[in-house]
């Protein structure tokens, strides 16, 4: 069978796995039941264990659904802690649901599916040796690759039934009321965690920070919480901060930045009260600066920016030009110190941020969103999972939730060395070209022909060519060439779900 | 002086011509020239492999309307002949010649041009050439080099080497440019070809270097050979033409016009005679209004 988007997907796998192939982004108005997480009733006097040990010989058994959160991402001590205690236990058989992994979890987790201790897996991404040993075939069950938003979905569904949630929280007390804002290695907001405190049949979480009762604000809830373990430290506080406030100096990105705040500014969306969202890396934090003056000049205040917040946006906050920061994750230091300080700044959950089975997301309330790509193919369809090697390096993150705003721009350079970014077809889909609007790039723009109100926004502006993705297309291939087909063997290593849990894709393993 | 057309050359874009990365965008930042360099910025064991890059990024790149330069390492180096010779054979337009000190010197590049023009079937004069006056005795000669050759489009001043030769260094306020400053620019004006002023590389200083360009904007000059694309838009402003600049430069344009219909050899606009200067400012004016995206393609301007 094949997805809207003309990809072929196995049939055997899709009837075994019970998938749909992706038909529509409309999510229309279906009636969804939601689960419920069983409950271990405590007046809450027993929950601090000593031992990671201990409390995973407690909870863990064989073919279990574990889950961890990335918030500390490159900082992260818990995962790898967690995972040695299960491995050395001869646990098998165990299906891995984070809300991402990181580079610092990858070696672990190869030693765990080796061990046969993990067999399968769920999560936004992952990358590195483990993307590769993925892609080699290294894990036998196919990986699911989910979206921030598609996660909270799944959990909320029971598609993703968590039986032990591993969480590691910067501070909380004996009862388990924890945040990610105060101690060491404070990360900010606990956006992806609190999906998994809420639905989890077991929550522990892993501190190095027990404080006093009642710890407040309280993000995780002592309701919610099994089990509280001491551990010497939790993450590294340098290593948390994914470096993006560096603000580029990179002509190309900051060429790239401005064109994308001039494709902003001349849109019908940019006047008072809009919404936006600018994710992390170089240009994306260039587009802030950008945007910010643009917002002085023209006398423009953002209601609320949302998703992955970074410093150039809470000074926004700070300067009064947004009204509101909606945060689902902190990307550096001083993001997470802002959540604390200003009250303007909302921890949101996956849910709240970005599930499409909602009572109304906030993504479908957002009106610009900026959005990277390592591929867009001339559908306007976009690739975040896989190399031009055919290689899983990537996550979807909250890509495909975001794209559901009203004005989605791709933001990326023609060719990055000797690859073309702009190519005939996408060796992976993960955003259906339906939901991108713009794709800017430093030799000019093009906009999707279904929005031909943008077309005729945007035709004229001094200075930012606009081209036909075609023409891109073919300058980009110009400078660098055609690459030879990729080679795959018939074995899928990855599906990836559209945010409605049906299947756009596959990932197939590479042939060497 | 090479061409009547006089084209602008606010920007001209050093780019080191062994960087593979950085040839290749180089068109994407609307650079009015752009000048590889094979001399200074290239190490030794680097100097064939930088000449073979640039002349195949000459065949294959597209640079769009940007005028392409290569600076060709000095008559006293053994790689000026192949320099030459290759930069020829691939089409470019203007062969820059650094530490010029004599007419002399021009005019052997320019024979040497002719001679790769033949040999490699280009149209006899279809290559040009420019001059950096980085001396002492360069500035002294400014004149005789800028009239040196037919095939001269400019001459540029190199601070760098010049303030050493003239045992000083470079200042903020650039009062130890002054002479050269103003030497290059008469010698170029009196042989009608582009003056180029020289690079600021303190990329952290923008009011330093929006200063400058003012002040070389004023003295006259075309534009400034650029380190860094960020300095583009930077230079650009400067050279921007103000509202009622580009209004009066229409409004001449329009009684040219209107001269011409009439069969009238005299211009007269609000009923004053309108001499050449005028018209040549009035057309310059038009042209940077249009480069700088103030007026559309008729001429109107465009409100911000």
């Amino acid at each position: 069978m094949k997805s809207k988007v003309n990809r072929e997907l196995p049939d055997d796998l899709m009837n075994k796995l019970d998938y749909k192939p992706f038909e529509t982004t409309e999510i229309g108005h279906p009636e969804i039941q939601r689960v419920a997480p069983k409950v271990h009733v405590s007046t809450g006097d027993d929950k601090i264990v000593d031992s990671i040990k201990q409390v995973v010989a407690d909870t863990v058994k064989d073919g279990m659904t574990i889950s961890f959160h990335h918030h500390f991402r490159n900082g992260d001590f818990v995962f790898n802690q967690v995972m040695r205690v299960i491995i050395d236990a001869g646990i098998k058989n165990l299906t891995l649901a984070p809300s991402s992994l990181t580079g610092v979890m990858n070696d672990m987790v190869i030693e765990a599916i080796k061990a046969g201790t993990i067999t399968n897996i769920t999560s936004s991404g992952m990358r590195g040796s483990l993307g590769d040993f993925v892609s080699h075939g290294g894990l036998k069950n196919p990986v699911i690759f989910r979206s921030h938003g598609n996660r909270a979905r799944a959990i909320e569904h029971g598609d993703i039934k968590i039986d032990v949630a591993f969480l590691g929280v910067p501070s909380a007390d004996r009862l388990g009321n924890a945040n990610g804002m105060e101690g060491n290695a404070v990360f900010g907001s606990l956006g992806y965690a609190l999906m998994d405190a809420q639905y989890a049949d077991q929550v522990v979480l892993l501190t190095d920070n027990i404080v006093d009762y009642p710890n407040t604000p309280a993000s995780i809830k002592q309701t919610q919480v099994d089990y509280v373990v001491k551990v010497d430290k939790v993450g590294d506080p340098d290593k948390i901060g994914s470096g993006a406030t560096r603000f580029t100096k990179d002509p190309k990105e900051l060429k790239i930045a401005s064109m994308v705040n001039d494709v902003i500014t001349h849109s019908p969306y940019f006047k008072d009260g809009f919404s936006f969202q600018t994710g992390s890396g170089g240009a994306a934090l260039a587009v802030t600066r950008y945007l910010r003056q643009s917002m002085i000049d023209n006398q423009i205040k953002a209601s609320f920016a949302l998703g992955g917040i970074t410093k150039p946006t809470t000074d926004l906050l700070n300067e009064g030009l947004v009204k509101k920061v909606m945060d689902v994750q902190d990307f550096d230091k001083g993001a997470a110190d802002s959540m604390h300080t200003n009250g303007n700044q909302q921890e949101i959950d996956a849910s709240w941020y970005a599930d499409p089975d909602n009572k109304g997301a906030m993504v479908d309330q957002l009106d610009v969103v900026i959005l990277s790509a390592l591929e867009i193919d001339t559908k306007f369809n976009v690739n975040v999972m896989t190399g031009s090697d055919g290689v899983i390096r990537g996550a979807i993150g909250g890509h495909q939730d975001a794209a559901t705003g009203k004005l989605t721009i791709i933001s990326a350079p023609l060719v990055r060395g000797r690859i073309a970014t702009v190519v005939p077809d996408v060796t992976t889909v993960v955003t259906p070209g339906d939901s991108v609007d713009v794709l800017v790039t430093e030799f000019g723009i093009a906009i999707n022909p279904k929005r031909t109100d943008l077309i005729a926004a945007l035709s004229n502006i001094p200075g930012l060519p606009v081209y036909k993705i075609e023409d891109l297309q073919k300058m980009a291939e110009k400078r660098v060439g055609t690459p030879k087909p990729l080679e795959y063997t018939d074995r899928t290593v990855a599906m990836i779900e559209y945010r409605d849990g049906t299947v756009i894709d596959t990932v197939k393993e590479v042939k060497d | 002086m090479a061409e009547n057309e006089e084209r602008l050359r606010r920007t001209m874009m050093f780019v080191p011509g062994n960087n593979p990365a950085m040839v290749k965008d180089a068109g994407i930042y609307g650079a009015d020239s752009i000048m590889f360099d094979l001399e200074d910025s290239v190490s030794l064991p680097e100097k064939d492999a930088a000449r073979v890059l640039v002349y195949e990024a000459l065949q294959t790149q597209d640079y769009g309307d940007a005028e392409m330069v290569v600076r060709v390492n000095g008559q006293d180096t053994p790689f000026y002949d192949n320099d030459v010779k290759a930069m020829v054979k691939a089409g470019i337009d203007v062969i820059r010649l650094p530490k010029a000190e004599s007419a002399e010197m021009v005019q052997k590049l320019d024979a040497d041009i002719a001679a790769a023009e033949k040999e490699f079937g280009r149209e006899a004069g279809s290559t040009h050439l420019m001059a950096a006056i980085e001396s002492a005795k360069g500035v002294l000669q400014a004149a005789n080099i800028a009239a040196a050759s037919d095939r001269m489009i400019g001459i540029a001043l190199s601070a760098e080497d010049y303030t050493t030769d003239m045992k000083t260094h470079r200042y903020p306020d650039g009062r130890e440019l002054e002479f050269a400053r103003n030497m290059v620019l008469h010698a170029a004006r009196a042989a009608g070809v582009a003056a180029f002023d020289t690079v600021f590389t303190n990329m952290d200083d923008t009011e330093g270097f929006y200063r400058e360009t003012e002040y070389i904007h004023q003295l006259g000059f075309d534009g400034k050979s650029l380190v860094n694309p960020r300095q583009i838009p930077m230079v650009n402003k400067v050279y921007e033409p103000t509202e009622a600049e580009i209004k009066n430069a229409r409004n001449v344009i329009n009684a040219i016009q209107e001269a011409k219909l009439k069969g009238s050899g005299v211009i007269s606009m609000n009923g004053q005679m309108v001499d050449r200067p005028v018209v040549l400012r009035a057309q310059r004016v038009m042209k940077l209004a249009k480069a700088s995206h103030l007026v559309d393609e008729e001429g109107n301007y465009l409100e911000k």
